[in-house]
């Protein structure tokens, strides 16, 4: 038997490979055409997570790396769903977030920015989602920062969000943006993205209903993942 | 007006930029959250198999070696079981075999390598056997949306492999197979565009 199918990848949602105006993708995109491959075992499974793999605060960025003290900056709460393209959740999912600190500075060998760092700021976060594809993170509202793009370009606050899914196949990686975010339609990397409302969807909006009084407000941020056809049934040829 | 399929719109994609390993491989940045990072271990001591070191680099266009790439592999046992509930026969997959890898490069060289042992044949579309090989996935600044590939050995006979051979130019397919370098030892370099650029897969 072969094993259900995840739907068709509907490129023109995503960036494509070769974006000039983000100008690293242009020595780094493939220049043929990808091979188009019938989905196999190989494909359709994946890594699984389990709780032995988190610990307690890893979704806890205001404490996970605390030296003592709070991380400078706003404190919110991260918070959505994965679900998939069928509206079914993604259970037990792993899902692993990185960011800037509050000056827009990444907590990297490599990252140079005059920004402060912050002593008790680390800047990654992972979690699993339940049984109903929910999760959520506690951490500090990232700073935007320049880079050099052109010269005066700067990204837009953002978080980057991964996330595993239930295959190889479901395999992404995203970045989040928040809702009012004056740099976002200036940005050269979210303008690799050729459908607006694919940007829109990128977009995480204030929550007030999930916010904690006198303690921090929500953002909140739903991931869709592929869907998948569900094994076939003589009663219900279509799949689903 | 024609009724709306109600299907959800899957999220896009952005490039896991350069600072990729905060958040996948934070130890690989410099600083230590997490009791275990994750993707260390793909086969564990105890798992049967052959055992194999497989090292390479990641090619721009230029030529020049992509030093902030992340890599991650998945590949079934030496009996071709994949650890997951939608292979059949995963209740007989090897104790201690993960089959999941997460590589980072050296940022000095961009050499990259791994330690894992060979995966076996595994099925394919309607009875077909598909040779061994190790699925990869990888991301980097300046990729926009993750690129899969596979990698095969050069030892195997390819000559019936459903993905090989539908490659529609045969020189193309050597990007997909290894080089041996020695017992045990395989070179796998990726280059992502330009001279001999790998076929990559949109699965």
């Amino acid at each position: 038997m072969t094993p259900a199918e995840y739907y068709q990848r509907d490129r023109t949602l995503h960036p494509p490979a070769h974006h000039p105006g983000y100008k690293t993708s242009v020595a780094r995109s493939p220049s043929l055409p990808l091979l188009t491959l019938q989905q196999t075992p190989s494909e359709i499974t994946g890594p699984t997570f389990g709780h032995g793999d988190i610990g307690r605060l890893d979704n806890d960025l205001t404490l996970n790396f605390s030296h003592g003290g709070m991380p400078v900056g706003e404190r919110i709460i991260l918070h959505g769903r994965v679900l998939d393209e069928n509206g079914r959740p993604v259970p037990k999912t792993l899902v692993e977030i990185w960011q800037a600190n509050a000056s827009g500075r990444y907590r990297h060998k490599k990252d140079v920015y005059l920004g402060a760092l912050d002593p008790n700021f680390g800047g990654c976060g992972r979690t699993l989602t339940d049984e109903t594809g929910y999760y959520f993170f506690r951490t500090i509202k990232p700073g935007p920062y320049p880079w050099m793009n052109y010269v005066n370009s700067w990204r837009p606050r953002h978080i980057h969000v991964s996330v595993f899914g239930a295959s190889f196949s479901q395999r992404l990686i995203t970045q989040l943006y928040f809702e009012g975010d004056p740099l976002i339609p200036l940005c050269p990397i979210v303008q690799t993205i050729p459908d607006p409302d694919a940007v829109q969807r990128l977009i995480a909006p204030m929550d007030l209903n999930a916010s904690v009084p006198m303690d921090c407000l929500a953002y909140k941020f739903d991931i869709v993942l592929r869907g998948r056809r569900s094994t076939l049934f003589e009663n219900r040829l279509g799949g689903n | 007006m024609v009724q709306s399929l109600d299907y959800l719109k899957e999220t896009a994609s952005q490039t896991a930029g350069p600072y990729v390993h905060i958040g996948l491989a934070p130890g690989a940045a410099g600083f230590k959250t997490f009791e275990q990072e994750l993707g260390q271990i793909i086969a564990g001591p105890d798992v049967a198999g052959e055992r194999i070191r497989v090292e390479g680099v990641v090619l721009d266009g230029t030529g020049a070696p992509v030093k902030d790439v992340l890599l991650e592999v998945w590949q079934a046992d030496s009996a071709g079981i994949y650890p997951h509930p939608e292979d059949p026969r995963h209740a007989e997959v090897a104790p201690g075999f993960r089959g999941w890898g997460r590589i980072i490069t050296d940022f000095d060289s961009g050499l990259w390598s791994f330690d894992t042992i060979k995966p076996g044949a595994t099925p394919g579309r309607a009875g077909r056997l598909q040779a061994p090989h190790v699925s990869f996935w990888l991301v980097a600044r300046g990729i926009n949306i993750g690129l899969n590939t596979r990698m095969y050995f050069p030892e195997d006979d390819h000559s019936a492999d459903p993905v090989l051979t539908s490659v529609e130019q045969p020189t193309r397919r050597k990007t997909l197979i290894a080089t041996k370098t020695g017992l045990g030892s395989y070179r796998f370099d990726i280059r992502l565009q330009g001279d001999g650029e790998t076929v990559f897969l949109d699965i």
